[in-house]
């Protein structure tokens, strides 16, 4: 139990947030609302109309799912993590430099073709010579020194990045290979860029 | 136009600064500390109500507000914001809020969009064409809520929430706050719901429970913001939100935007209104 407080607070749980003691509004109603003011949204943006049923137990819950909730998170969620066919989750860590660094695609004022990148610093500190960093996420700096290197960390954090659910349900960090939004290829690139000692991540 | 011109000169040497500015934080070496302070002289330097392009939109407002339109050929004069047709004093303040004939919760957009309709009956798919500025056309709307948001200077934020539906819409506010979806899982409350949190350097305001935070957001909307030369409402923040948080396009003057605007009012609740504002 101590373990599931320490991780809905690292998941982001406030206390004293409004929505824990305020009036529950009837989720029809709030279906309608958001069906009314989402109206010309295209079935591209059917995960906003309808979230899938993880993310809809986050919600429901203030990201604090109950013990049940959290372990049939981890189940499902696990099921759906795809690691590369070769087993290598190393890529090249200068072009994960550019995913982590880029904050575009996937908003609606893009194109469809618009360079998506996983905009990492929006919410973490990563190479100590970027200062421009976000607070929202833990530091990750020196991520794979602190971890040796070692190879089975590295699978690991490939399958948070692919999907973050499958390690900690609730996490407020994006699912970018669940949710298809980075490819396969960038996600190794990521993983280069916190595991390869070469990594300004790392120095 | 003497005084036209004289803000234009105004926006180009806040822009000149701005650039500035970007130029001291793009070079990366002062500490944290150093930049935040950076920031906070930045802010100070553009808040000063005389050199506030924002105020080019109040006027522009004030003559829209009395200019004979639509198929009626009226002004909105004879427009209830709630406070009694016609009175433009504190109505700000307590939007929004609920109305009888009308018979729903409405903020300032959707209540000047149902007066253009019933008062003056004027086609309204122009003026939600053009409710978003930009430098080939002005906006009704953000001239509209400049003069009206203005006439509610030095009061304070009063939640409206003793009809059924003003409760139903804060309750729905804090639903939507809270609701994750999309590509990225985002809500709201992934930025906004912890206090001293940042993207990038960005502070980010903590909208999660009533703070100092949403007071001085609240308190400052409609603002002018520099970097698009356009005085920006609570519509077109929550567009913003919505397109970073990769959601698709909120309808301009729907009921979600409303109860969400509910919902923030509630948070900043007490904030004194000085507007418009100016922001980078």
């Amino acid at each position: 139990m101590k373990l599931f407080v320490a991780v809905a607070l690292a998941a982001g749980m406030t206390t004293g947030a409004f929505a824990q003691t305020a009036p529950k509004a009837d989720p029809a109603k709030v279906e309608q609302i958001v069906k009314t003011m989402f109206a010309k949204a295209g079935p591209e943006w059917a995960s906003v109309i309808t979230p899938d049923e993880t993310i809809m137990t986050c919600t429901m819950t203030g990201n604090a799912p109950s013990t049940k909730q959290y372990d049939d998170i981890l189940a499902r969620e696990k099921k759906t993590v795809v690691m590369p066919a070769d087993g290598n989750v190393m890529g090249d860590w200068k072009k994960g430099e550019t995913v982590a660094q880029r904050g575009t695609g996937g908003q609606f004022t893009d194109k469809p073709d618009t360079y998506r990148g996983g905009n990492c610093y929006a919410c973490h500190e990563l190479a100590a010579k970027e200062v421009s960093y976000g607070t929202l996420g833990p530091s990750l700096k020196a991520y794979g020194k602190d971890r040796k290197f070692a190879a089975d960390e590295a699978k690991t954090a490939y399958a948070k990045i692919y999907n973050s659910q499958s390690v900690l349900p609730c996490s407020q960090m994006p699912r970018f290979g669940h949710n298809k939004f980075l490819t396969e290829q960038q996600i190794k690139d990521v993983v280069a860029y916190l595991f390869d000692p070469e990594s300004p991540v790392n120095k | 136009m003497k005084r036209h011109s004289r803000l234009a000169a105004m926006a180009a040497g806040l822009t000149a600064a701005l650039a500035l500015f970007t130029g001291l934080a793009g070079a990366q070496q002062p500490a944290l500390s150093d930049a935040e302070k950076e920031i906070e002289r930045y802010r100070a330097m553009i808040n000063d109500p005389m050199a506030n392009p924002g105020f080019l939109f109040v006027d522009r407002g004030e003559v829209l507000w009395s200019q004979k339109r639509g198929t009626k050929n009226v002004s909105l004069e004879t427009c209830d914001l709630g406070e009694g047709p016609g009175k433009l004093e504190g109505a700000y303040a307590k939007l929004p809020r609920y109305f009888k004939d009308a018979d729903k919760v409405m903020d300032l957009e959707q209540r000047l969009l149902w007066c253009m309709k019933t008062v003056q009956d004027l086609d309204t798919a122009d003026i939600i064409k053009r409710r978003f500025g930009n430098p080939n056309f002005t906006s009704d709307m953000q001239d509209l809520v400049g003069f009206i948001a203005n006439k509610s200077n030095g009061m304070k934020y009063v939640p409206q929430l003793s009809h059924p539906k003003e409760q139903e819409m804060l309750a729905v506010g804090t639903a939507l706050f809270n609701r994750r979806g999309g590509s990225q899982d985002f809500s709201c409350a992934t930025c906004h719901g912890e206090s001293g949190k940042r993207i990038r350097l960005q502070g980010l305001p903590d909208f999660s429970k009533p703070t100092k935070d949403a007071r001085d957001t609240m308190g400052g909307w409609p603002t002018y913001r520099v970097s698009q030369s356009q005085l920006r409402t609570m519509q077109h923040r929550l567009w913003d939100c919505y397109r970073q948080m990769r959601h698709p396009i909120p309808e301009y003057g729907s009921d979600g935007i409303t109860a969400l605007t509910v919902y923030m009012v509630k948070m900043g609740e007490g904030a004194e209104i000085t507007v418009p504002s100016i922001k980078r």
